[in-house]
């Protein structure tokens, strides 16, 4: 319960449930449409039985117990199922033996073999935050599909393509060992940072931020942060998805128009979550070398903490580019390391990184890139080069508030002065 | 659960890659005891294709010859519990070296 308190309505008492529910049903039977099954099914009897008998005592064993009666059930209705089943379970114990149980909960929590079976590298990539919204958000298909703005039968065929990998190419439900785990969580992590940046991005559409999915992101990664405490990357990607969305309310104007960085109003920061992102920035970078999403953190929270653009440590940003750049070397980094070192250095420095990605095939049209090429161009006063550039972005930006932004800043360029 | 891994040649032979490495890989699955079965093909050179048409008539034609730069060298067919065990094997086979790949697939099971 030491999760973000968001809400307290039954249902999300229950989303929060059902996760916990279904990772340790697959784990006792080890079949995700069986414990999506039966999950349902004992919540929907909580939901007849509560309101009459009152809450249990401990209400997710009473949930468990209910929905291992119904699996029971169908398996006893169904022997050729509860065959492949029982072959499959006596497999699965063979590759990794079930652990024993936590006895200080009320259930013991196996979400975390779940997060490493959604997210596992077999899947389609864009397959992988869909099930994770679905398995360990306790996101309907429906609620899923509208996050991503996928029409609901389209999102019902990934999940179902997904479930069906898992099933007959046999995708285990296990948390790596450790010698894995260095491999593996990176994917998990990317899954969820994936989910946020969709939520707050969204790459088509009219509305700029879908808050919804950028905090069950937040949310999964409080569930994951809590799995594994000593994983300090975990911390420095919560960290970094907290001190980004703290700035929310000051990203869109009142007619949901784009505001950048440095026309944001600060007083509409979430003081109380840079307060936390801050906490867990300290956590990401202490105990060991860095790791990309901690860098990014301190990145973030060094904007966070700044009063304005101008009293911004630029030096120190442009050095944690440089850990980056070391770290996870992208031309996307590259491209923001840039537009830190045309703070630092002024645009023509910026500049002159900028033009040396010219050919990087990866920034060919990504939008980011020639409106931080146009912003440098307007700041050195070449504007018809700058509308050229604004034109260029314009032609491949996404969402409807960021085409409205570029609009207002090709037109300033093309009537200087005005 | 067993799985075939389809052992696809790259581009480029890698020369840290040799019969002394296959040999191990070959014994550590056989002393794992996991290996059903396995071949590794003739050069393609050696291949010969036959398509039957809707009237029966038989087609025989030399190759065929490497179109794309991925050809199909050889094959294990593995009993493990899961995919990851598989891949695990897939990782250490040398034909996953050298702009090589190894293709992992289930074996189709009607038995149960």
């Amino acid at each position: 319960m030491d999760e973000r308190p968001v809400e307290s309505s039954v249902e999300w008492v229950f989303r929060e449930e059902r996760g916990r529910l279904l990772a340790t049903l697959v784990r006792r039977f080890g079949d995700l449409d069986l414990a999506e099954d039966v999950t349902s099914e004992a919540i929907e009897a909580a939901l007849e039985h509560w309101p009459v008998e009152g809450v249990p005592d401990r209400p997710g064993a009473w949930l468990l117990t209910t929905a291992r009666r119904k699996a029971v059930d169908r398996l006893r209705r169904d022997q050729a199922y509860a065959a492949r089943l029982a072959v499959l379970q006596v497999e699965a114990d063979r590759a990794a033996p079930a652990p024993p149980a936590d006895a200080g909960g009320d259930l013991p929590d196996e979400r975390l073999q779940l997060f490493f079976t959604c997210a596992h590298p077999a899947l389609a990539a864009e397959d992988r935050g869909a099930l994770t919204l679905r398995c360990l958000a306790g996101l309907t298909t429906a609620e899923v599909a509208r996050a991503f703005l996928l029409p609901p039968a389209t999102m019902a065929q990934r999940i179902v393509r997904a479930k069906k990998k898992i099933r007959e190419a046999r995708i285990p439900f296990r948390v790596p060992g450790a010698d894995e785990l260095p491999e593996r969580l990176p994917g998990v992590l990317q899954v969820i940072y994936s989910i946020f940046t969709e939520g707050y991005a969204a790459s088509s559409g009219a509305r700029l931020q879908r808050l919804d999915l950028a905090e069950e992101a937040i949310r999964l990664a409080w569930i994951l942060r809590r799995l594994l405490p000593s994983e300090r990357e975990v911390a420095g990607l919560l960290a970094l998805m907290l001190l980004i969305h703290a700035r929310r309310e000051a990203r869109t104007g009142p007619d949901g128009e784009i505001v950048l960085l440095d026309e944001q109003d600060r007083d509409r920061w979430d003081q109380s979550m840079i307060e936390e992102g801050g906490d867990l920035v300290l956590v990401a970078l202490t105990g060991g070398p860095p790791g990309p999403y901690g860098v990014q953190a301190a990145i973030a929270a060094l904007h966070d903490e700044a009063a304005d653009v101008a009293s911004t440590d630029w030096p120190q940003i442009v050095a944690l580019y440089d850990v980056l750049v070391a770290l996870a070397p992208s031309p996307v980094v590259a491209l923001n390391r840039a537009a830190a070192l045309a703070m630092r250095d002024g645009p023509e420095a910026g500049l002159a990184l900028l033009d040396e990605l010219a050919d990087e095939p990866r920034l060919r049209g990504y939008h980011p890139y020639p409106t931080a090429r146009a912003d440098l161009l307007r700041r050195l006063g070449r504007f018809p080069e700058a509308a050229a550039a604004y034109r260029e972005a314009l032609e491949l930006a996404g969402t409807e508030p960021e085409r409205a932004h570029l609009r207002r800043r090709l037109h300033a360029v093309e009537t200087p002065g005005a | 659960m067993k799985y075939m891994l389809l052992i696809y040649s790259g581009a480029t032979t890698d020369p840290a890659c040799g019969v002394e490495d296959w040999m191990a890989y070959d014994k550590a699955v056989r002393e794992a005891g996991i290996r059903v079965s396995s071949e590794s093909l003739a050069d393609l050179t050696t291949a010969t294709t036959v398509t039957v048409g809707p009237a029966g008539e038989r087609t025989v034609t030399d190759g065929p010859f490497a179109e794309t730069r991925e050809v199909l060298g050889g094959y294990y067919v593995i009993d493990v519990p899961d995919l990851d065990v598989a891949l695990d094997w897939a990782a250490r086979c040398p034909g996953a070296r050298g702009g090589g790949s190894v293709v992992v697939r289930p074996v189709a099971d009607f038995g149960l």
